[in-house]
């Protein structure tokens, strides 16, 4: 089965087990029963749209949020009643939450600062810190002194400094340009290896969470509506909501494929595309809507019947016009069944 | 872009500034003065005789003292319950939350006679004889007012997350309070401290209506100016009450301005 990863080995610990967990705000349901276990080690993603519940889910971890039922285990331990201080749990937040009136030194130092570590000690550790996120010598400047990029490495210090088991990272890179996004997205997962700590990381970027992350839980609607390895969710989606959300597909009707009921999902890349109006297994026609050119990929939409399809090949000149009758055809392994949506 | 006013603008600059400080001039003037019956200008002749006289009067320095008392009381009372209202005003949702915002700013919006009347009534019913501190409640009335709007606009330009950050670093609530709360609000605490106790100070109307037989400073300024006789000690005593209040403003003017260059440029210098 697709979902082995699912049922961790008992031997091993979890860091993170929740179980049945509930979170409601009103009537608003933004955590809706929610079960899963994170290993230790792991780079586990949270993605999903906004509203989705992964953030409310991230929170309820790190102790900001209390949950409405359900049960959160930290490391073998009832952790679903405990205060954020009482957690050995750190966060890195979205607007990195760093604090104006201290210097970078004493932001970094603040949780050996709180724990009565000694001035020499916790400025040593502190120096040590922002050498590992490549700050060294900007300990004296105030945060509103510093870059996006570097106040980002500062919370992601000061998060790691108290060496905790398990970093929640709530979207840490949404405020950063393209280019940076990419570096850190390199380095964040390069530093989650060197230290070994778990880490559970929100975002509702889909390139972001299945270029790090050992596994993946798509949320929406306050549920998990897939929990897999990143390969698996993006070659067997199970639901059209994960096959939308996670790249891009086409999703068909049974009928229409001659297959029964249900629907499938189809990736655009797996789709080849030729000139002219054939019929068979695995094949649909249809009439040539419009060419995007990509680059390394040339986008092509066609209309079969009242679906709008799309496909994605290597660019090369196929001498396809627009208007013109074409012919989609796949491999019968492509077609991925999907299950209604609980 | 800035250029050079026109003259215009010059002109009016200077009568505004005039309209605003003219009075206080003239305060300083019959200060000084050695006619002490009449507003006559020109004053006749100038001595610092009145200074002296002042400062002997005990029922002026008894007036200060207890404006002092008074001022300090108030201002210690909204500074605790303004930064509790506000504290809870920007943590908590909650229905008719628009309302009691309203109910928070009448006491300063309200007309003091009305606040004075209402207080008095309240005082008679619970059999509260008027006294020190039936000053200090009124008083504290609308001081609370000016507290809780500088630290309520404080905590909105200041995230929640900074909160929630210290706690997950460890911090427990008192903690979070004494290195992360407190510093950030210390500046609107300073100011809405300074704008209480000076309301405090020259409160007259609801002082008339909670006092028994106290006197305030402005009350005895009141009385004074009722007295044909010795009229440039009232001007003395005002002057004496400027300088006062003059140098917090100055302080706390430069207290912020210092602030200012750790925000900015401080590596620069």
């Amino acid at each position: 089965m697709v979902q082995m990863l699912k049922e961790p080995k008992t031997s091993v610990q979890a860091a993170v087990v929740l179980r049945e967990v509930s979170c409601y705000f009103g009537p608003v349901k933004a955590v809706d029963g929610v079960d899963l276990e994170i290993l230790p080690g792991e780079f586990f993603s949270m993605l999903g749209p906004s509203g989705s519940g992964k953030t409310t889910c991230l929170r309820l971890i790190g102790g900001f949020e209390q949950p409405t039922s359900g049960q959160i285990v930290l490391f073998g331990q009832d952790a679903s009643r405990l205060p954020p201080y009482a957690r050995d749990v750190n966060t890195v937040f979205q607007d990195y939450a760093l604090f104006p009136h201290m210097n970078v030194r004493d932001n970094v130092a603040y949780a050996l600062m709180v724990r009565g570590v000694p001035r020499p000690e916790r400025h040593r550790r502190a120096e040590e810190m922002l050498e590992l996120v490549k700050l060294a010598g900007l300990g004296d400047r105030r945060p509103g002194q510093l870059s996006g990029g570097q106040r980002q490495r500062v919370a992601l210090a000061r998060a790691l400094i108290n060496r905790p088991r398990l970093l929640l990272l709530d979207e840490p890179l949404g405020a950063l340009d393209l280019k940076l996004r990419e570096e850190m997205q390199i380095e964040l997962k390069a530093l989650q290896r060197q230290l070994g700590i778990t880490f559970i990381y929100v975002t509702h970027d889909q390139g972001e969470a299945l270029s790090m992350s050992d596994r993946v839980a798509v949320f929406n609607h306050g549920r998990i509506e897939q929990l897999d390895t990143p390969k698996q969710l993006y070659e067997y989606p199970q639901t059209e909501f994960v096959a939308r959300f996670v790249g891009s597909a086409n999703v068909l009707e049974g009928r229409l494929l001659g297959l029964e009921g249900g629907r499938y999902a189809l990736r655009p890349e797996r789709i080849a595309i030729q000139p002219g109006s054939q019929t068979g297994p695995n094949r649909l026609s249809g009439t040539l809507l419009d060419i995007h050119y990509l680059g390394a990929q040339t986008r092509y939409e066609v209309q079969v019947g009242e679906e709008r399809l799309t496909a994605v090949t290597p660019s090369e000149e196929q001498g396809l016009q627009i208007g013109s009758a074409v012919t989609l055809s796949w491999e019968s392994g492509s077609l991925r069944p999907l299950r209604e949506a609980v | 872009m800035p250029g050079k006013p026109s003259l215009g603008l010059r002109i009016a600059f200077y009568l505004g500034m005039l309209f605003l400080h003219f009075p206080i001039a003239i305060i300083v003037l019959y200060a000084l003065t050695t006619e002490d019956r009449t507003y006559q200008f020109p004053p006749p002749g100038l001595t610092l005789r009145w200074f002296g006289e002042a400062f002997q009067r005990q029922d002026m320095w008894a007036a200060l003292w207890l404006s002092l008392q008074v001022a300090a009381m108030a201002t210690g009372i909204a500074l605790v319950l303004g930064t509790m209202v506000a504290a809870a005003m920007y943590r908590f949702q909650f229905l008719g939350k628009d309302f009691i915002t309203v109910l928070l700013i009448l006491p300063i919006a309200l007309p003091g006679i009305l606040t004075g009347i209402a207080l008095l009534t309240t005082f008679k019913r619970l059999a509260l004889e008027p006294s020190f501190w039936t000053i200090v409640i009124g008083h504290a009335t609308f001081c609370i007012v000016t507290v809780y709007n500088n630290v309520v606009a404080r905590f909105r330009r200041t995230g929640y997350s900074q909160i929630e950050a210290s706690m997950d670093l460890g911090a427990d609530w008192f903690a979070t309070w004494r290195f992360v709360v407190l510093p950030s609000i210390a500046t609107a605490l300073l100011a809405g401290g300074m704008l209480s106790f000076a309301l405090s100070f020259d409160e007259v109307i609801v002082t008339t209506f909670t006092a028994a037989d106290q006197k305030t400073l402005p009350i005895w300024f009141l009385n004074e100016l009722f007295r044909p006789r010795e009229r440039p000690i009232t001007n003395v005593v005002a002057v004496f009450v400027m300088l006062i209040t003059f140098l917090p403003i100055v302080l706390a003017q430069w207290l912020t301005r210092d602030t200012d260059d750790l925000h900015g440029g401080g590596k620069t210098g």
